[in-house]
């Protein structure tokens, strides 16, 4: 053996050795400057010194300590490989987390479900080329009834109880909290002209005792379409889509004969019921009979029509009425209406 | 209504299970809201028809009999307490095991039998109550006289009651015949209309009774008739059981006669005790101002001159349509009934009834609208029933009709094709044909045409699309098919409000906020806590008339009340922080027009801030929660607000900023007044803030705000300075803002404040950091030090602020 050899190979044993015994990152460090420093390694100053090595020996041991400077490298990269593949080792084994622990809480509010049910029905309307439009809360009793056929003498003001302001004008009450979302029919044709396509969202009144179906402030949807050529045909063709969107793709939707001064034809849609599928079962939400109902409905009294100033011989028009707590009711399966204006936050959060 | 299918098919055959009956009178006629059968647990081998053969006194007891019965079984002894058992009755019967009611629990129990007195019982002789068909226990159940004998109970008693919701313009649907009718058309059975033959004596009733109408337009016809020889007694049985199935009590014969007749075509009648009409004379004329009339039901009512009411020769005799006087009324000791059957104005009659709080089963149709061909009807159909039920009674020959402006039904034309105008189908004309013939309505069909004649019992049928109605219901909705809208789309209109306000409802639920929606009447107590008594536009709200309930009298002008109400009432099971909005108006008045709906959003929130784990820790929620959920709702809208001091009321003062934008007040961001949480009893401090819509949408700006980022990077200083307590920060950044030198802009954020130990009194220590950008070039070390000397001087001499040592 050389003596170019035996010096290679000690210095070796010696840096494997200690490389073997650098434990953690900063003694392998410490170890890495120690013989690979760029300005003092051991190795380093040692190929530095090559230059005044002869010609012959500077090739020989040249060769041997490049190939040692590499071994080194590589052996140290492995070291550092490993010891890395460890940590993160024991960070999933030893410091693994309980994954089912909570997470940090972040801020999140969240949206009335009479909002929500709202948003995504005026959405499906707004889809079929609705317009959005809104009017006011408190109405005039001449928009309110008068003006939808229901004068003051007429039975049919029984079908709504009406919370009146106590303002008198000329003596009289004229001033009321509306009952329906219906005045709007005639503040939209008033204010524009054939094609109407409109939804009025809003909340109406009633003068009545609260229980689990009944509860005097309500949020309604009015749906009002005017123009040559709108068939009752269109008006169950629209409810259908709302139905569908809202209720399942599967629905199903009849109309029943109904009356509403303002519309003639009348109906009432119902949806099958979605909750027994009517299998005769004692169903509380369609009470066995197997449909749902939703809404009311009908063809634009022609008397409207020529009231807004249009021609019914020439334009028809369909309207419906959306109470929208009871859609909400449905989907969600909410049992008692009041919850709704109550805001209990543990009712709410769930929405 | 209520209508028993028994009754029902005394005109109209009737062959489906109730299920399906009423699903078919739900689609075309009138909504069925439920039915109760009668009968349908009955066992028909335990509940029979049986004879009454004998009966003898009980050997034991005197208040008990022993009755020999016969159910097709031969004759069998009972024992019975009921004092009108007799032979010859026909009687509902029961034998062991039978579900009955019990007499004393009014639950369902089986019978059992068992010896009374020492006698054995075979079975037991029913009474309403047992059957569950009333609360009569007293006597026993006698059942019509053909009855067969052994025949299953059910198959006799039994029936089905439906409970019918009719419309507010179908007086008709009010009446089991008009209902018929319907039920006729709709199933295609054939229609029996009941008797309305008679028989009259040689005296005419115009002898007896004259009618003169003083006011044509509220009463527009009026018919007599007198009927002698009447014996007033209990109407028969059956009368007696089908008045009470409908929800009528039985009183005598003559007003059994007119309420069938009013239940049966859905006209009302009034029978007045002749001998006691004064002078043989009816006049039906307005009420005289203050003039009074004690009705039936015993009150006095006073009248006025819009009013109709009935009179005979010495003053009022009852409120026309809708309820007779006490006067008159028919007795046991009357003889001669005059028999009114009349039409009144609709209008008229709900007026009235409103006015004096009385509403009858008269006034209910009367207002309806019923057509004046119905009088004579019921007046026929009357006169044939008190000629066999009242004890021989005879009528006088013909009416006495007073019909002042006879309004025959107009007919109207119906072109073809409106039918489908307004359907989207056609219907053939062999079906329109049907449909109307099936309604009783005369058509005639002219070059596609049809002219149509409504029947006197529809005169809610006036235009085209009335008949229109008529035939799809009954030609059947599912056979409408769906369409999809054709045609143009309207407009959209720019609803920027709404866009603003809908931005904001998303936002702050985003920001953490949870959505409420309040009752929008309130309590002026809640009211008069939060707003200031000289806020001219909040503190005088709209009342209601009518509130459902004292807490809620009064529009709200401000949703404050109503958060915090919400937030107390939850904060019983919360232990966290709670940050509530609700976007809803504010009802302000303005004179004599409808009031202003001021759009808004109001937040309340409060409690301690959750830890790591949600638990509350040791910090609140605070001022500068509220006031940084404001500026991102802003920020996001792109409205830039200012925020100053504000002093309001129910407002914490020192702890309150008015927002505002566009130079307009646009909402507050304070705590509430610990005093004014207290009223909701609140106990925490609890912020708010408030922001209105309408300046808001305003103060948007038509293009939003926009630069490229920097080229260059900014330099940044940190600046601690001491500035006088009561210099706002705000004026720092101002400043800041505003400085410009050799095309560097200046920006700054406060990043703390500081008062205490270290702080001279008087002063607050604020750290700003301030950011230096220009557009042209990065900025040197000689450039920084020259702007952040001339900053210095002018927070010196412009704020008395001074870099802190």
């Amino acid at each position: 053996m050389s003596t170019i050899e035996a010096e290679v190979d000690a210095l070796r044993a010696e840096a494997l050795e200690a490389l073997a015994g650098a434990d953690g990152e900063a003694e392998r460090e410490a170890w890495r400057a120690q013989w690979l420093g760029r300005r003092d390694g051991r190795l380093t100053l040692r190929l530095r010194a090559l230059r005044d090595a002869s010609p012959a020996e500077r090739a020989a041991l040249g060769k041997s300590l490049n190939d040692l400077k590499a071994r080194l490298e590589r052996e140290f990269g492995e070291r550092r490989e490993a010891a890395r593949a460890e940590a993160v080792a024991a960070l999933s084994a030893d410091a693994a987390l309980d994954v089912t622990l909570p997470g940090r809480p972040q801020l999140r509010g969240g949206l009335h479900p009479v909002t929500q049910t709202l948003n995504d029905c005026i959405e499906v309307f707004a889809e079929m080329g609705f317009r959005v439009f809104e009017g006011p809360e408190v109405e005039w009793a001449a928009y309110n009834f008068d003006a939808v056929r229901i004068p003051a003498d007429h039975p049919a003001r029984d079908m709504w109880d009406t919370i009146w302001v106590d303002t008198l004008i000329e003596g009289e009450r004229k001033m009321l909290l509306r009952t329906h979302t219906s005045p709007n029919q005639i503040r939209v044709m008033e204010q524009s002209e054939p094609p109407v396509r409109v939804i009025v969202p809003g909340k109406c009144y009633r003068q009545e005792a609260t229980d689990a179906t009944h509860e005097w402030m309500l949020t309604q949807i009015e749906g009002l379409a005017v123009d040559e050529g709108v068939r009752m045909s269109d008006l169950k063709g629209t409810l259908y889509a709302f139905a569908r969107r809202l209720f399942g793709e599967q629905r199903e939707i009849i109309f029943h004969h109904s009356y509403f001064p303002f519309v003639e034809p009348g109906v009432e849609m119902a949806i099958d019921c979605f909750i027994c599928r009517a299998d005769g079962s004692a169903c509380r939400t369609c009470h066995g009979t197997g449909w749902i109902e939703i809404l009311g409905a009908g063809m634009v009294h022609p008397e409207i029509i020529d009231n807004a100033g249009y021609d019914s011989t020439k334009h028809t028009g369909f309207a419906f009425g959306v109470g929208i707590e009871r859609v909400a009711m449905l989907r969600w399966g909410i049992e008692d209406i009041r919850h709704f204006y109550q805001n209990d936050l543990r009712f709410l959060r769930q929405f | 209504m209520k209508l028993p299918l028994s009754w029902l098919r005394e005109y109209v055959e009737v062959d489906l299970a109730p299920a399906e009956f009423a699903r078919h009178v739900t689609d075309a006629i009138a909504e069925v809201e439920g039915w109760e059968a009668i009968g349908e647990g009955w066992d028909a081998a335990l509940m029979r028809v049986a004879e009454v053969l004998a009966v003898e006194p009980h050997p034991n007891a005197d208040r008990l009999r022993l009755a020999t019965v016969d159910a097709g079984e031969g004759p069998r002894t009972v024992v019975c307490g009921a004092p009108n058992v007799a032979p010859g009755q026909k009687v509902a019967f029961a034998t062991e095991g039978a579900l009955l009611i019990d007499g004393h629990t009014g639950k369902p129990a089986k019978l059992k039998l068992r010896a009374i007195r020492g006698v054995e019982s075979a079975g037991m002789v029913l009474s309403e109550k047992e059957l569950g068909l009333s609360d009569e226990h007293e006597g026993i159940l006698t059942l019509p006289a053909d009855a067969p004998v052994g025949a299953p109970l059910a198959e006799v008693v039994g029936d089905v009651v439906f409970d019918v919701s009719t419309w507010a313009n179908r007086a008709d649907l009010l009446g089991v015949l008009g209902f018929a009718r319907e039920v006729a058309a709709v199933t295609g059975k054939p229609l029996r209309e009941p008797d309305r033959a008679r028989t009259h004596s040689a005296t005419r009733a115009g002898e007896f009774v004259s009618v003169t109408i003083e006011a044509p337009d509220l009463c527009r016809r009026f018919t007599a008739s007198v009927i002698e020889g009447i014996e007033v007694r209990p109407s028969p049985l059956w009368m007696r059981h089908r008045l009470l199935r409908a929800g009528m009590r039985p009183i005598n014969n003559v007003v059994d006669v007119t309420n069938y007749v009013m239940l049966e075509t859905g006209q009302p009648l009034h029978a007045f005790d002749y001998d006691l009409v004064r002078g043989g004379e009816i006049r039906p004329r307005r009420a005289l101002p203050g003039e009074r009339l004690t009705t039936l039901d015993g009150l006095e009512r006073e009248l006025d001159p819009e009013m109709l009411v009935i009179c005979d020769g010495g003053g009022p005799v009852a409120v026309a349509g809708i309820m007779g006087g006490g006067d008159s009324e028919v007795s046991e000791t009357t003889a001669t009934v005059l028999l009114e059957v009349a039409n009144f104005h609709p209008g008229s009659i709900r007026r009235t009834s409103t006015k004096l709080k009385l509403r009858s089963e008269a006034s209910l149709r009367f207002e309806k609208g019923i057509g004046p061909g119905l009088a004579p009807y019921a007046q026929a159909r009357a006169l044939h029933l008190l000629e066999r039920v009242a004890g021989g009674g005879r009528p006088a020959a013909g009416l006495v009709d007073v019909f002042p402006t006879p309004l025959l039904s107009p007919s109207i034309k119906l072109p073809a094709a409106r039918i489908e105008q307004v359907l989207g189908i056609a219907i053939a004309p062999v079906a329109v044909h049907s449909i109307f013939g099936v309604l009783g309505f005369d058509v005639v069909e002219e070059e596609d045409v049809f002219t149509v004649t409504p029947p006197f019992w529809r005169p809610d049928v006036t235009i085209p699309d009335d008949l229109i109605e008529e035939l799809i219901r009954v030609h059947g909705y599912e056979r409408l098919p769906s369409t999809t809208l054709r045609g143009a789309l309207p407009e959209a209109r720019p609803r920027p409000l709404e866009r603003v306000r809908e931005r904001a409802r998303a936002l702050a639920a985003g920001l953490g906020y949870q959505e409420v929606v309040n009752y929008t009447l309130t309590s002026g107590e809640d009211l008069a806590c939060l707003v200031a008594p000289d806020d001219e536009a909040r503190a005088r709200p709209i009342a209601v008339a009518n509130p459902v309930a004292s807490q809620h009298a009064i529009l709200r002008t401000s949703l404050r009340g109503s958060l915090l109400a919400t937030y107390a009432a939850n904060r019983r099971h919360e232990d966290g922080a709670m940050r509530l909005f609700e976007i809803g108006v504010e009802y302000l008045p303005t004179e004599a027009d409808l009031p202003h709906e001021r759009p808004v959003l109001c937040a309340v929130l409060g409690g301690p801030r959750l830890d790591r784990w949600s638990r509350p820790g040791p910090e609140g929620l605070d001022f500068f929660d509220a006031k940084g959920a404001v500026e991102a709702l802003l920020d996001d809208l792109g409205v830039t607000a200012q925020f100053a001091p504000l002093e309001s009321h129910a407002l914490l003062p020192g702890h309150t900023a008015a927002v505002s934008a566009g130079g307009e007040p646009a909402g507050v961001v304070a705590q509430v007044h610990p005093a004014a949480a207290a009223s909701f009893a609140i106990e925490e401090p609890v912020f708010l803030f408030e922001l209105w819509f309408e300046p808001l949408t305003r103060a948007i700006p038509a293009r939003p705000d926009y630069a490229p980022p920097g080229r260059y990077p900014e330099a940044r200083r940190d600046l601690a300075l001491l500035v006088p307590a009561e210099t706002p920060a705000a004026a720092l950044l101002d400043l800041v803002r505003s400085h410009r030198s050799r095309g560097v802009r200046a920006f700054a954020d406060v990043f703390d404040e500081y008062r205490g130990e270290g702080v001279p009194a008087g002063m607050k220590s604020l750290a700003l950091a301030v950011r230096f950008r220009a557009d042209d070039r990065t900025l040197g070390e000689r450039d920084v030090a020259r702007l952040e000397r001339d900053l210095l001087r002018r927070f010196e001499q412009e704020l008395g602020a001074v870099l802190r040592g």
